[in-house]
């Protein structure tokens, strides 16, 4: 064949660089980019516990840091990230039972997926702070 | 391997902006990918002026109007003109489609922009290599077969049976849907993609088939099938409306059941 020797030199094509996003794959992303989060809070979360573990005035002193503007800002993060990883597992497991492939449905899934976990790490914050 | 990032050779660079057809009043503006495997340089993109007046209105006619008037030596693959070849799948406004079937405007007022298929090796402008998807293809084995004797007739089918073909049969492997999923993009040399995987449940599910052991057999592996994460830019992508992610979604489906 004539491409012979070329093969090596042929560019390859632009993908994500010119790919228009699309709502489900931007999801998708969103769910991998939660789910390495999970990592980091889930050792905030072990920290606090050590702590809790290790005696009064060392908890106080990571509580006291979880309780600052931005240990509540990351905290409020590790809620959201918890929530949409988790109502984005709930919409795994009904496309893995073969349902809302549809283009509607999956759309809907999707935009459910965001809506949700936003209003329900609102909703938690709320009520936590209701209770305190 | 993910690599997010064109690798130096194929970085894309400014080009030519070509001369406006003479007398036109009309135009659309298509800014298209070039690669000349001869002239030893990276890939650009040219700028084109289209006489609506003087052309169909499909994005391929705008292509073919290109070519006749203004450069020759723009290189794409068209056949059928109707959608039924699969030849002139490319990326148009940012999504896998066929030119032939894409009007210019449902793309808005903007330019055309047209790159070829993604995240595959360039054999010129808008023509990629499509051999390993081809071998892919290959590697399912796509024709009947069995171990029963041959019917004196046909292998025949109920009504029902031949209605789970639909939705499948349909696709004509223009690698739109392959070439739009960034998983077959990051893993294509072991993921077999939304296009071959979609060929392969219409083998799985067809009831004259005696080979769905074998063939799922061949799918159990955690790349060639569940490289797959659902993220549906394959059934957004296809240009006959079929539902790849669906059928990538049964054949999960199927080698769970086989299990229980």
């Amino acid at each position: 064949m004539s491409d012979v020797g070329t093969r090596n030199s042929r560019p390859l094509s632009p993908h994500l660089q010119i790919y228009k996003p699309i709502f489900t794959m931007v999801m998708s992303i969103v769910h991998r980019i939660t789910g390495c989060a999970l990592y980091f809070g889930t050792i905030l979360m072990v920290w606090w516990l050590v702590a809790a573990a290790a005696g009064p005035d060392y908890f106080n002193f990571v509580n006291d840091l979880y309780g600052s503007i931005l240990g509540r800002l990351v905290l409020f993060g590790f809620t959201w990230a918890l929530l949409h990883h988790m109502l984005g597992g709930m919409r795994h497991f009904i496309w893995d039972m073969g349902y809302g492939f549809g283009p509607e449905a999956r759309e809907w899934l999707a935009r459910a997926t965001l809506i949700g976990s936003v209003s329900l790490t609102i909703l938690l914050w709320v009520v936590g702070y209701a209770v305190r | 391997m993910v690599q997010l990032t064109l690798p130096k050779n194929s970085q894309v660079t400014q080009g030519k902006v070509w001369d406006k057809p003479a007398g036109a009043t009309n135009l659309r503006e298509y800014r298209i990918y070039r690669w000349n495997p001869d002239d030893g340089r990276n890939p650009r993109v040219d700028t084109y002026f289209v006489d609506l007046d003087d052309c169909g209105p499909m994005v391929l006619d705008g292509l073919i109007y290109i070519k006749n008037n203004i450069d020759p030596t723009l290189t794409f693959r068209r056949s059928c003109r109707e959608g039924i070849c699969g030849s002139c799948a490319m990326n148009i406004d940012g999504t896998n489609t066929l030119a032939c079937t894409r009007g210019m405007e449902e793309i808005g007022d903007g330019p055309v922009k047209i790159y070829p298929l993604p995240h595959m090796p360039v054999v010129k402008d808008l023509v990629p290599d499509l051999t390993r998807f081809y071998a892919q293809h290959r590697s399912i084995e796509p024709w009947l077969q069995t171990t029963t004797p041959a019917p004196e007739k046909e292998w025949r089918q109920s009504h029902e049976d031949r209605a789970k073909l639909d939705g499948l049969y349909e696709c004509i492997l223009c690698a739109c849907c392959s070439t739009s999923c960034p998983s077959y993009w990051w893993n294509g040399d072991r993921y077999l993609g939304p296009a071959i995987l979609l060929q392969a449940y219409r083998w799985l599910i067809d009831s004259r088939d005696e080979a769905t052991g074998e063939r799922l057999d061949n799918l159990e592996d955690p790349f060639r099938l569940y490289r797959c994460h659902t993220i549906m830019n394959c059934s957004q992508a296809c240009p006959k409306g079929l539902n790849p992610a669906k059928a990538i979604a049964e054949i999960k489906k199927m080698m769970v059941e086989r299990r229980v």
